[in-house]
């Protein structure tokens, strides 16, 4: 197979895209993407000062390195969890970020570490509570969006950009539609507007990314990353999701592609203007975080909770 | 040639084309990515008897 642009041999192909490139063009073409995406979605301007969510993985590190390639003022965020598991997860996630910050004079960031700022690590909180109770993601959800809505504010960023891809997108959407859950499909957006005081205007600049070009780009780039999942990740619906989607990816290329890419058309369409209605918000006592729930949030609940019998 | 992906390996007999040898082994070509002597190979290169191959999971996340 031969790159497209220069007729050397190709090292990556895009079957949906019909489109082979080198060594040299694929990154050029990946950086290019990513800032056609920036702009079709209006998703920030280079005076923004933005904050990138790092977890150690491809996609994060990818996105801050385009990022910063292409001269944004980006900074990583990485959230310590105390994953260890046997295989010391979190340590070596973090210590992938560590790296990556390392061998660039630019990259500057913040850890949030929940056990020294808690008191307890996400395991931890996870087997204390109702809510985490054999399932701690759903807490680790709730810890990862407090911090970053928290550091996006205090840190004067203008906005928050996670390395979520296609498959991640289209993953989410699967499971959302195989339970109508008309609400969370209206909100699933490249862009969500900041929400009032303390809740960030979020972005994904990689939401266009099949993930196999996430990978793409770090292999050939030479960014360390973790290959390993999260522990707590393995047998999760969403990998299942991702699993279903490329077996039909397998047998008709560009699949996942149109199912995504048709949620936002039909967006732009207005066919779910009746449903994006507002929920009441309002500052929790403690943290000041805009909530749903009465009195405190969620998360500054999730603290005061007595172990669970 | 030799073919691993995390802790698993395999051997081969014969060429084949990436694509072919990663069915061959039981997993779906689009989510695995090939690599040799650290270069990442397209789906329809003919590998060589004595290749090693890495490959490696594109899917991440939770
Ligand atoms: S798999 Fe679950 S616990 Fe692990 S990082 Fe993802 S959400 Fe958190
Ligand atoms: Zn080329
Ligand atoms: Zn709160």
């Amino acid at each position: 197979m031969k790159c497209r642009k220069c007729g050397r041999p190709a090292v990556f192909n895009m079957r949906q895209h019909k489109l082979a490139l080198c060594q040299v063009h694929y990154p050029e073409w990946f950086v290019a993407q990513t800032a056609r995406a920036i702009e079709k979605y209006h998703m920030f301007t280079p005076d923004d000062r933005v904050l990138v969510a790092v977890s150690g993985g491809k996609d994060s590190l990818a996105l801050w390195d385009v990022l910063l390639q292409l001269g944004y003022r980006a900074d990583g965020l990485y959230i310590d969890l105390g994953i260890d598991d046997g295989v010391g997860y979190s340590a070596a996630s973090r210590a992938k970020v560590e790296q990556f910050a390392a061998a660039r004079a630019n990259a500057h960031f913040t850890i949030v570490d929940i056990k020294a700022e808690y008191g307890e690590t996400l395991p931890e909180a996870a087997r204390r509570t109702r809510r985490g109770r054999g399932k701690p993601c759903s807490v680790c959800g709730l810890i990862k969006r407090h911090a970053m809505n928290r550091i996006t504010r205090d840190g004067g960023y203008d906005v928050l950009a996670t390395g979520h891809n296609l498959d991640d997108e289209a993953a989410v959407l699967f499971g959302n539609v195989l339970h109508w859950q008309t609400g969370y499909i209206a909100r699933q957006a490249p862009v969500l507007p900041a929400s009032g005081e303390g809740l960030a205007r979020k972005v994904k600049p990689f939401c266009r990314f099949y993930e196999r070009e996430t990978a793409a780009y770090a292999l050939i780039t030479g960014i360390d990353y973790i290959y390993d999942e999260c522990p707590y990740a393995v047998g999760a619906t969403s990998i299942r999701h991702k699993g279903i989607l490329n077996q039909m990816e397998e047998e008709a290329p560009g699949t996942k592609m149109q199912f995504y890419l048709g949620l936002l058309r039909a967006r732009k369409e207005g066919l779910f203007r009746e449903l994006a209605e507002e929920v009441e918000l309002h500052p929790c006592a403690n943290c000041g975080q805009l909530t749903s729930a009465p009195g405190l949030c969620t998360f500054c609940r999730l603290w005061r909770e007595a172990p669970a019998p | 040639m030799k073919i691993t992906y995390r802790d698993q390996e395999w051997e081969l007999e014969g060429r084949w084309r990436v694509r072919d040898a990663i069915k061959e082994v039981g997993l779906l070509p689009q989510t695995v990515l090939a690599v040799r002597d650290g270069k990442l190979l397209t789906e329809d290169t003919l590998l060589d008897e004595n290749d090693e191959i890495k490959l490696v999971a594109v899917i991440s996340g939770g």
